[in-house]
């Protein structure tokens, strides 16, 4: 499966967000979407899920424009998790993880094996399976955003788009999400692109670092060859120092600005404390 | 996972059947039929209810059959379609604008019956007090009202699929046509207005079988197209973004929801007038019983509309004997209390 866009232009109203952009999306790896918000990112992804009909141009699945494709059959090769779903309320992990069932169903057609195969599937991988008749309104952050992973992991598709999976969630429960997903895409091959805000985080997990910049391609490739102090200024406005993430040797970005600077204060500290070669001073110590 | 469900396979056909579902539905149903035939004993005649069940089928003395075959029957079977059409078109609109507080008033249909009512009431009455046309025809007069209203809402948030918009000019719309109604109520003579607002309280006395035949027919038809669109309503009710992922076709969708929940709405209002809250209060009351799928929600949903409503009736025809209370009056009077509570809760949290 390869998903592609070709010159597509996208706009809301007759305002254009992106103008003739092209961007293959890279097979069975992790492609992340960085740039400043408002910069086009979710756009283009929404492009790429068919949610926006672009204005001129195509999206290509295997050749063939999704515009004049059938939507349902789209859906079985490509998947979508918008930012910050909300689930009706009640409405239990399994209800929602079949969900992801849709485009394999008809009306006399709701459970067949294989649903129930993928189903299943879907929460061993996310570790659900004992939260399985539990409302999603009831769990805690980390897990409803696992419960909506295996809704889409149900959809079986090759190809994953994510819209900012980890905004709202706390740290830890990040770290989490990027793993499972870092391990769907090596354990089972499944492309995934999404957006993500951490440019630390994009770095250890993307294989390829798209940025967008004012609807346009600023650059991509591997992290560690675009993410530079240039691309940080040109994209984001921002100084900063880039370093290597002492863990994992990824980039890391270290950004300016004010705060306290401990080592300012320090430097401080050294050269008062150096002060005291006038000898006054050295006597009321 | 495997104690609460059922699968059903055969062939190509295949269910996953919820166990509680099926239990909730089996009481309801003998809930149901037992208000019902309580129903049809109680009133100035009093008849027990096996001899009003045998008077159902004909097989009871002469006048306890034409009490309950001529008189009591036709009303109840208004009353029990009425509550569950207003139910399923409540649970429909609550799942495809994803508020559990959304009813059939906020496409405007109550409130565009309630003008046509009015507009025929008025247009076709003489300084006299004497119909120029058959009363007949009023429940024309207000579905035609109820649909016409329907559309001017649809077809004013048809751009751009978000239901927000629906819900805005919903809420706008019906505004006006009450607006429009209460302007005819006031300059029109005080027959119309006495008549008006019994039928925007909504009641289901006076009804006729040959009334019944036709709700009947009507409510079987979009009840079953309902409930094969439930699956498509249960994706929509992820949102729209969501919805679309898994293969949803939005708009052709969502205008066949709303078609559906509109001539539900609309029929009953035809027959029974604006009897409020049952579309609010019926699918809320299911969902803690069944969760939130609407393939169990629906038919749920209905069997508490149909009971309510009958029960209103019932209390409305009882309390105050001799005078009878409109059906609506009581839908309210615990459909209000119970809208209140339900903002009590969901401010606290649970």
């Amino acid at each position: 499966m390869v998903l592609e866009a070709r010159a597509i232009t996208v706009a809301y109203g007759d305002h254009p967000i992106i103008e003739a952009l092209n961007l293959e999306i890279p097979k069975e790896k992790i492609t992340v979407f960085i740039g400043k918000n408002g910069c086009g990112k979710s756009t283009l992804l929404s492009a790429f899920a068919r949610l926006l009909k672009p204005k001129a141009g195509s999206v290509v699945l295997n050749g063939k424009d999704i515009a004049k494709m059938p939507t349902k059959k789209v859906a079985r090769d490509l998947s979508l998790l918008p930012q910050a779903p909300v689930a009706p309320e009640g409405l239990t992990v399994l209800q929602l993880v079949r969900q992801g069932r849709y485009p394999y169903q008809n009306w006399l057609n709701q459970w067949s094996t294989d649903d129930e195969r993928a189903v299943r599937h879907a929460l061993r991988v996310t570790n659900l399976e004992d939260l399985a008749d539990r409302p999603v309104d009831s769990l805690s952050g980390g897990q409803r955003q696992r419960a909506w992973i295996a809704m889409v992991l149900a959809q079986e598709t090759d190809i994953l788009l994510l819209d900012e999976p980890t905004t709202y969630l706390d740290l830890s429960h990040q770290v989490e999400i990027l793993d499972l997903l870092f391990a769907l895409n090596r354990a089972e091959k499944r492309t995934i692109a999404m957006v993500l805000h951490d440019i630390n985080l994009a770095c250890r997990y993307a294989d390829h670092i798209v940025a967008v910049h004012n609807g346009r391609i600023y650059a991509q490739g591997a992290p560690e060859e675009i993410i530079n102090e240039q691309l940080m200024r040109d994209v984001f406005k921002i100084e900063a120092k880039i370093i290597n993430d002492p863990l994992f040797g990824t980039p890391m970005c270290i950004p300016h600005g004010r705060g306290r600077n401990l080592i300012k204060q320090r430097q401080q500290e050294q050269f008062e404390n150096r002060q005291p070669t006038n000898p006054v001073a050295v006597k009321n110590r | 996972m495997a104690g609460k469900y059922i699968s059903l396979r055969y062939g190509r056909f295949s269910q996953l059947i919820d166990k509680k579902v099926v239990r909730v539905n089996i009481v309801l149903i003998f809930l149901f039929l037992i208000v019902a035939i309580i129903s049809l004993g109680l009133g100035d005649y009093v008849i027990h209810p096996f001899d009003a069940l045998k008077a159902v089928f004909g097989m009871g003395d002469a006048m306890q059959n034409l009490v309950v075959r001529n008189f009591r029957m036709p009303r109840i079977v208004l009353a029990a379609l009425a509550g569950m059409a207003l139910a399923i078109s409540g649970a429909i609109l609550q799942g495809l604008v994803r508020n559990p507080l959304a009813s059939p008033d906020i496409i405007g249909v109550t409130d565009g019956a309630a003008l046509a009512t009015v507009g025929f009431l008025a247009l076709f009455n003489t300084s006299d007090n004497a119909m120029t046309v058959s009363i007949e025809w009023l429940p024309l007069a207000s579905f035609l009202g109820a649909l016409g209203v329907a559309w001017l809402v649809h077809a004013l948030a048809k751009k751009g699929y978000s239901t927000v918009r629906l819900v805005l000019i919903g809420t706008g719309i019906a505004a006006l046509a009450k607006a429009l109604t209460q302007f005819l109520m006031v300059t029109g003579p005080i027959y119309l207005a006495s008549r008006a607002n019994i039928w925007i309280t909504g009641s289901v006395n006076g009804a006729k079988w040959n009334q019944d035949i036709l709700l009947l027919v009507w409510f079987v038809f979009f009840f079953t197209v309902s409930l094969w669109l439930a699956r498509r309503l249960n994706a929509h009710e992820l949102g729209e973004g969501v919805a679309a992922g898994i293969g949803v076709a939005l708009r052709g969708d969502r205008t066949l929801l709303i078609i559906a929940a509109t001539a539900l709405a609309g029929g009953a209002v035809a027959f029974s007038g604006g009897i409020g809250f049952v579309g609010l209060m019926a699918p809320h009351m299911a969902r803690r019983l069944v969760g939130s799928g609407h393939g169990a929600l629906l038919p749920t949903s209905a069997l508490f509309g149909g009971i309510i409503v009958m029960i209103s009736d019932l209390a409305g025809r009882m309390l105050f004997l001799p005078l009878e209370i409109p059906a609506g009056v009581f839908t309210s009077a615990i459909g209000a209390p119970y809208f209140i509570y339900l903002l009590y809760k969901s401010r606290g949290g649970k």
